[in-house]
Order: structure tokens, then C-alpha cells, then sequence
């Protein structure tokens, strides 16, 4: 029996070989994985917002790509993964409501695309696969005896990446 | 810099409580004047939690939810959803047109239903906010998406996820002859609009 070990919104977790991470119903929130293919080590963090930089309340790390994918790194790192051997896959960053005139609260899905790219390159941490934007929820599962990313959604059918 | 849901006191809490009970009876009463129907409620429960058991209150998730959106413009802005599970869902739209049917998808009829009712809802829980505080207020036009509940959740917890870590739900059971229908609202206002709505009501 593997472990599967839920990442709720604003969290992360990480497993060794063979751990499955998970989390459930992503929407306009970006789940980014992390995975040293040399140790079998993953992780995942489960952001929200783009920024912890011009938000007041910003004591949990795991809520912003800035500083989620950065404490991720960190605690991969400290349980035995190699810092220049992380890849990245990213899935989520939908737009659950339209709108014609699409502000900036709305655009917040490709928003934080945006920013999970970003500081994903400025760590220098290779993205090797993306399953995001459209405007459904979805279901990821990171598999770390291979590093398989599995994505489910309802009327979009499953894959993996 | 605007306060969040996580700095409130009681005081505060309990006003915002009574004014999702105002809202509710309004939002059910306005309900029971369109199918010319008597509807009974339970009394609204508002609870403010932690994003992570949200999701909880529709059953987890991954089940398949209904959420209706608006934005509100004028004195204050911010946002409305309203969330409904799938078989509350159904069981309105049949309450609406009348029929009985059993089958459990929603077809595009159904949606155009749920959205107009949606409209009312929250369009007189607005109205008896605005009555309430004598501010202005504006709604759009609804916006519907029927999918995983942890992904039309992750819409009003990140508003609400800019101010702090908590949201503030009113939970209503709304029910006619052998319908039950279970429906949560969120009332989001924007940051600096917190405020203005708290001292509009005389707590802040």
C-alpha cells in the first residue's frame, strides 16, 4: 500500500520513493512539483497568490509562488535532495469564471503562472512539463517512484505528464 | 491597509452574523414570491473557517459543485458566490420549472435556471445589505461554473486569501414540500472595503 499524502491549498509536503503527493480540486491555484530524479525525492506546494510581496498577512510561505517554491527547495533539500538535479511540472492557473472585462482579481490563474514561471527560472530549476490555464478544475498526483505527474478532471479527461 | 476576517471581534463577528441572517430570509423570501410557493429555512449559519475545511461543507474536494459569481460595485466592491452541491443544484431547478425529473446531470436549461436564481439570491441579500448600511450597491451579471469543488472554492479563498487565512461563509437550507436545497454564500468584500462596510454598520 503507498502513501498518499494530501497537500491541502496553501501547503506543501515532500516523499521519498514510493510516496505519492496529491492534491485535490486545483482551480485558479498552481501546483508545482518538484523532483530530484537521483534520490526519488518529490514535493509539492500547493500556491494561491502570485506575491508575498504586497500582501500584509503573508506569515504562511506555502500561499505565494515567491516564497512557496523557495521553502519547498529548501526542504527538499534538507531530507536529501540535490539542488542541481530538481526538475519542475506545473498543472492549474485556471480561470474559473469569465468575465468580460477580465481585472486583475480575475486574471489571478494566469497570474500565477506567471509567477510560479518566473521564479522557477530565477532558481534556476528546469519546467519540463505544464498542464495549466483553461478554465476546469483538476486533480494532481505526483508519483515519485517516477517522477509521473497524473492530472484528473471532470469532462477533460486525465493525463499524464 | 484594510482588516480581514482573521482581526475581527466578536462584536464584529455577530453584526456580520445578523446581517447573513437578514440577507438569507430575504434571499428565501424573494425565492418563495417567484414559484409562488412557501418556503421554509432553517436558521442561516454563518461560519467563518479555515480554508483547508471548506471544502468540507460541500463533501470534499473533488465533488462536483455549482458556483454562481458576481462582482458588487458602488460604496464598497468586492464579491458574491454563491455555492451549491449538485444535487441541491438539480432539486432548485426542478422546484423552479415545476417538474420532477430524476436524473442527475444538468442540462443547459438547468444552468440558465440555477444562474437566474443565483441573480435573486444574491441580488436581495444585496439589497437588504444596502438597506442596512445605506450604501450604494451594484451587482453584475452572473458568471457560472460547475466543477470540482476545491477549484470553485479557490476563487473566493483567494480574495479572501489577500487579507488573511480565514473565509466567511452563510450556510442556508432552504426547503419546499420534499425539496431540500442546501446553498452557502460568500460575501468578499475587498480590502479597503471591509472596512468602510464595518463602519457603515457602526463596529468599526
Amino acid at each position: 500500500m503507498i502513501d498518499i499524502i494530501k497537500v491541502g491549498m496553501a501547503d506543501m509536503n515532500t516523499t521519498f520513493c514510493p510516496g505519492v503527493l496529491t492534491t485535490l480540486g486545483l482551480g485558479s491555484c498552481v501546483g508545482i512539483c518538484l523532483y530530484d530524479p537521483s534520490t526519488k525525492i518529490a514535493g509539492l506546494v500547493h500556491i494561491m497568490l502570485p506575491s508575498s510581496a504586497q500582501i500584509k498577512n503573508n506569515s504562511n510561505e506555502a500561499k505565494f509562488a515567491d516564497t512557496g517554491i523557495v521553502k519547498l527547495v529548501n526542504e527538499m533539500i534538507r531530507i536529501g535532495a540535490k539542488r542541481n538535479k530538481l526538475v519542475s511540472k506545473i498543472a492549474g492557473g485556471a480561470q474559473m469564471f469569465n468575465f468580460n472585462d477580465t481585472s486583475e482579481v480575475m486574471r489571478i490563474g494566469s497570474r500565477n503562472i506567471t509567477a510560479t514561471k518566473d521564479t522557477l527560472k530565477l532558481l534556476n530549476i528546469p519546467l519540463i512539463a505544464e498542464d495549466t490555464g483553461g478554465n476546469y478544475g483538476r486533480t494532481i498526483e505526483l508519483y515519485s517512484e517516477t517522477g509521473i505527474l497524473l492530472i484528473k478532471t471532470i469532462g477533460y479527461g486525465t493525463k499524464q505528464i | 491597509m484594510g482588516i480581514s476576517i482573521d482581526e475581527l471581534n466578536s462584536l464584529q463577528i455577530d453584526v456580520l452574523k445578523e446581517i447573513g441572517n437578514i440577507g438569507a430570509g430575504n434571499a428565501a423570501t424573494a425565492l418563495s414570491k417567484m414559484i409562488s410557493k412557501r418556503i421554509d429555512m432553517d436558521v442561516p449559519k454563518v461560519n467563518i473557517l479555515e480554508f483547508k475545511n471548506v471544502a468540507e461543507l460541500v463533501g470534499g474536494p473533488e465533488t462536483e459543485v455549482i458556483g454562481i459569481y458576481f462582482k458588487v460595485n458602488g460604496d464598497i466592491n468586492g464579491s458574491i458566490m454563491v455555492l451549491i452541491d449538485k444535487k441541491s443544484a438539480k432539486m432548485l431547478a426542478n422546484m423552479l420549472m415545476g417538474r420532477n425529473e430524476n436524473e442527475d446531470d444538468l442540462d443547459e436549461m438547468d444552468l440558465s435556471a440555477l444562474q437566474e436564481v443565483g441573480n435573486i439570491l444574491s441580488g436581495s441579500y444585496l439589497s437588504s445589505l444596502s438597506t442596512l448600511t445605506n450604501l450604494n450597491l451594484t451587482m453584475s451579471v452572473p458568471s457560472l461554473a460547475m466543477d470540482m469543488a476545491g477549484a470553485i472554492i479557490s476563487v473566493p479563498v483567494i480574495l479572501f486569501g489577500q487579507v488573511g487565512d480565514r473565509v466567511m461563509l452563510i450556510e442556508t437550507d432552504l426547503f419546499e414540500g420534499t425539496y431540500h436545497v442546501k446553498s452557502n454564500f460568500f460575501l468578499i468584500p475587498d480590502e479597503d472595503s471591509f472596512e468602510i462596510l464595518l463602519k457603515s454598520l457602526g463596529v468599526f
